[in-house]
């Protein structure tokens, strides 16, 4: 017994040594003539979506070492600025004012649309509401309106469900609908999961909820919305989404400083391929094209 | 071979050690793990004053400034409160109540299928349980108090009352079966009746035990993270529309703001360090609970859980 312990000890020790002295040279092989590095930095919304293409992509390009950072859009650009990175990740259009500054510097900021973003809103099967505008929506979250009859829809208490606050789409959410710095009402349900948030809104009649656009099943409904209450109802569909006309999506920008090097362009061309917007499917976001 | 008593007690000798350092590595442990705790959240302080952490009613991390964020104890504290002190109302009767059958009242045959299948409970998953919870005890709670939403405190202490039960029938099942039959013999020759002698002899006699099953049973609820996740709702609400109308509304617990946002928060910023806060929060009040605990364990000794 005592002997076979021993055995399984020392083997285990020979295998940890053998591989742990077998990874270094791997990296190392692949290293020797000029590894290329890539840095992407910026949107916190983005991190998954680009570690998830970084994954794939250095899978398929061995000699490219791709390292992405978050911080927020804010930092990504600041950065983008004093070439502290070389892709930078943005869930917002560079403002004018940031495209001046650069040019100041020398630099000509060059934009590339990499994936959308896009919620549906969902409310109880039994709610005669079909559409919402922006604003009501916004009121209904921020707890202005809490009955339904409020928002043209039949008397009841309207239950608020949101993600939590660490899902990117909670903070889409907050600074898409509700505007930067203004909180959610406290009496808001967050959920841990998006499933969680369809199964209560089809258990609660008043119940309202937004999830990823590829989130609605036939347990709730999805409800059009109007960007204001003079513009057209739209349903939220991956045509609209792209069409610009839904009022909650929004596109999910790379940018890069001057025309993109040889291996920026690699990773720019892969991202908006097929394999990249692949990736963007499977993390819930909507493909461009 | 030759000297096997000497060889038996130098190997005394290293178990002992063994032991005793084993012991020592536990507290070592403990303290080591509340000093990590509070080295990681104390910071917290620096960029967001102590006096916001105490009063501020809301929960907001990701609230842009000037307005936020928000990092408020007050709605997670109270949630994890009220949750807990439901579950206790709900599973010290039911639970003592089982224990007193099992120990006293039911034959032998149903003991030994009852006491076997409610330890049984105790091995499903938390998240199994919360899934359950979600499906069928929101709905019901919903149906039955006429609600706009199952998910809410109540429904929370349901379900953590049905975790904690285990725990409480089993020990306090133990508790209880250690109170010497000459107790119950002598208060039937007194002349008292079955009932006189269960509740004025057997359970005082096993009362440390029982407090200390209660008390393990609450330690269980007020840690569980998984399932007041699934059915509370986690919304961050101070009451103020008194206690029944809190208990029927989503609440925020401690354990469900640290397990919803633990993973995800980016390492050393301030929603970091105030989820450690909370965590430090939460390691004193099971600190506490457990400290009252060994108190009743200890009160009376030799009586009870050996």
């Amino acid at each position: 017994m005592k002997a076979k312990m021993w055995a399984a000890a020392v083997i285990g020790l020979v295998v940890a040594a053998m591989t742990g002295c077998s990874a270094p040279k791997e990296g190392a092989g692949s290293a020797g003539t000029g590894t290329q590095t890539l840095t992407v930095k910026g949107s916190d919304t983005m991190v998954q979506l680009a570690q998830a293409w970084a994954e794939e992509f250095m899978k398929q390009h061995p000699d490219i070492q791709v390292s992405v950072t978050g911080g927020g859009s804010n930092t990504g650009l600041a950065a983008l600025m004093n070439k502290g990175t070389d892709i930078c990740n943005s869930s917002r259009p560079i403002k004018d004012e940031e495209k001046d500054q650069a040019a100041k510097k020398g630099i000509d900021v060059q934009e590339f649309v990499v994936a959308r973003d896009a919620l549906s809103v969902i409310v109880n099967l039994s709610n005669p509401i079909s559409e919402l505008t922006r604003d009501q929506l916004k009121d209904i979250y921020t707890g202005k309106v809490t009955d339904w009859s409020q928002v043209g829809g039949t008397p009841g208490r309207i239950v608020l469900n949101s993600r939590e606050t660490s899902s990117g789409t909670y903070v889409f959410f907050q600074e898409h609908v509700l505007g930067k710095g203004v909180p959610f009402a406290d009496n808001a349900m967050l959920q841990p999961a998006t499933s969680q948030i369809v199964q209560t809104v089809a258990q609660d009649k008043g119940g309202i909820g937004y999830v990823g656009l590829g989130y609605v099943t036939d347990k709730v409904k999805a409800i059009k919305l109007k960007a204001d209450a003079a513009s057209p109802a739209v349903e939220g569909t991956v045509d609209n989404v792209m069409n610009g006309s839904y009022p909650l999506a929004r596109p999910l920008f790379e940018y890069t400083a001057g025309a993109p090097s040889a291996v920026a362009q690699k990773w720019l061309d892969w991202v908006r391929g097929e394999g990249g917007q692949a990736v963007v499917k499977r993390l819930d976001f909507v493909p461009i094209k | 071979m030759s000297k096997p008593g000497h060889r038996w007690r130098s190997l005394e000798g290293v178990i002992e050690s063994a032991i005793r350092v084993s012991g020592v590595a536990s507290i070592a442990l403990v303290i080591l793990i509340f000093a990590f705790v509070l080295r990681e959240g104390l910071p917290l302080f620096k960029e967001y004053p102590l006096r916001a952490f105490l009063t501020q009613r809301g929960w907001q991390p990701t609230l842009s400034p000037p307005t936020g964020p928000w990092f408020g104890l007050l709605p997670n504290l109270w949630g994890s409160v009220l949750v807990t002190a439901g579950a206790v109302v709900i599973a010290v009767p039911l639970a003592i109540g089982a224990a007193v059958c099992l120990a006293d009242v039911a034959p032998r045959s149903i003991r030994d299928v009852v006491k076997p299948t409610i330890e049984l409970l105790a091995t499903v998953p938390s998240v199994a349980i919360g899934f359950v919870g979600a499906a069928a005890i929101n709905p019901l709670v919903k149906d039955l108090f006429n609600l706009d939403t199952g998910k809410s405190a109540l429904a929370g202490s349901i379900v953590l009352a049905f975790m904690a039960i285990p725990t409480i029938v089993t020990i306090s099942d133990d508790a209880l079966s250690a109170v010497p039959k000459s107790f119950r013999d002598g208060s039937v020759a007194l002349g008292a009746t079955r009932w006189q002698g269960i509740s004025r002899v057997v359970i005082p006699s096993a009362a440390p035990g029982m407090i200390a099953a209660i008390m393990l049973g609450v330690g269980r609820a007020i840690g569980e993270t998984m399932v007041v996740i699934m059915v509370t709702g986690n919304a961050g609400v101070l009451p103020d529309k008194g206690l029944w109308h809190a208990f029927t509304h989503s609440v925020r617990t401690i354990t469900g703001t640290l397990g919803a946002e633990a993973l995800e928060v980016a390492y050393g910023d301030a929603h970091y360090r105030a989820l450690f806060m909370l965590g430090v929060v939460l390691f004193l009040i099971t600190y506490v609970l457990n400290f009252v605990a060994d108190l009743a364990l200890n009160r009376k000794p030799r009586r009870a859980l050996q």
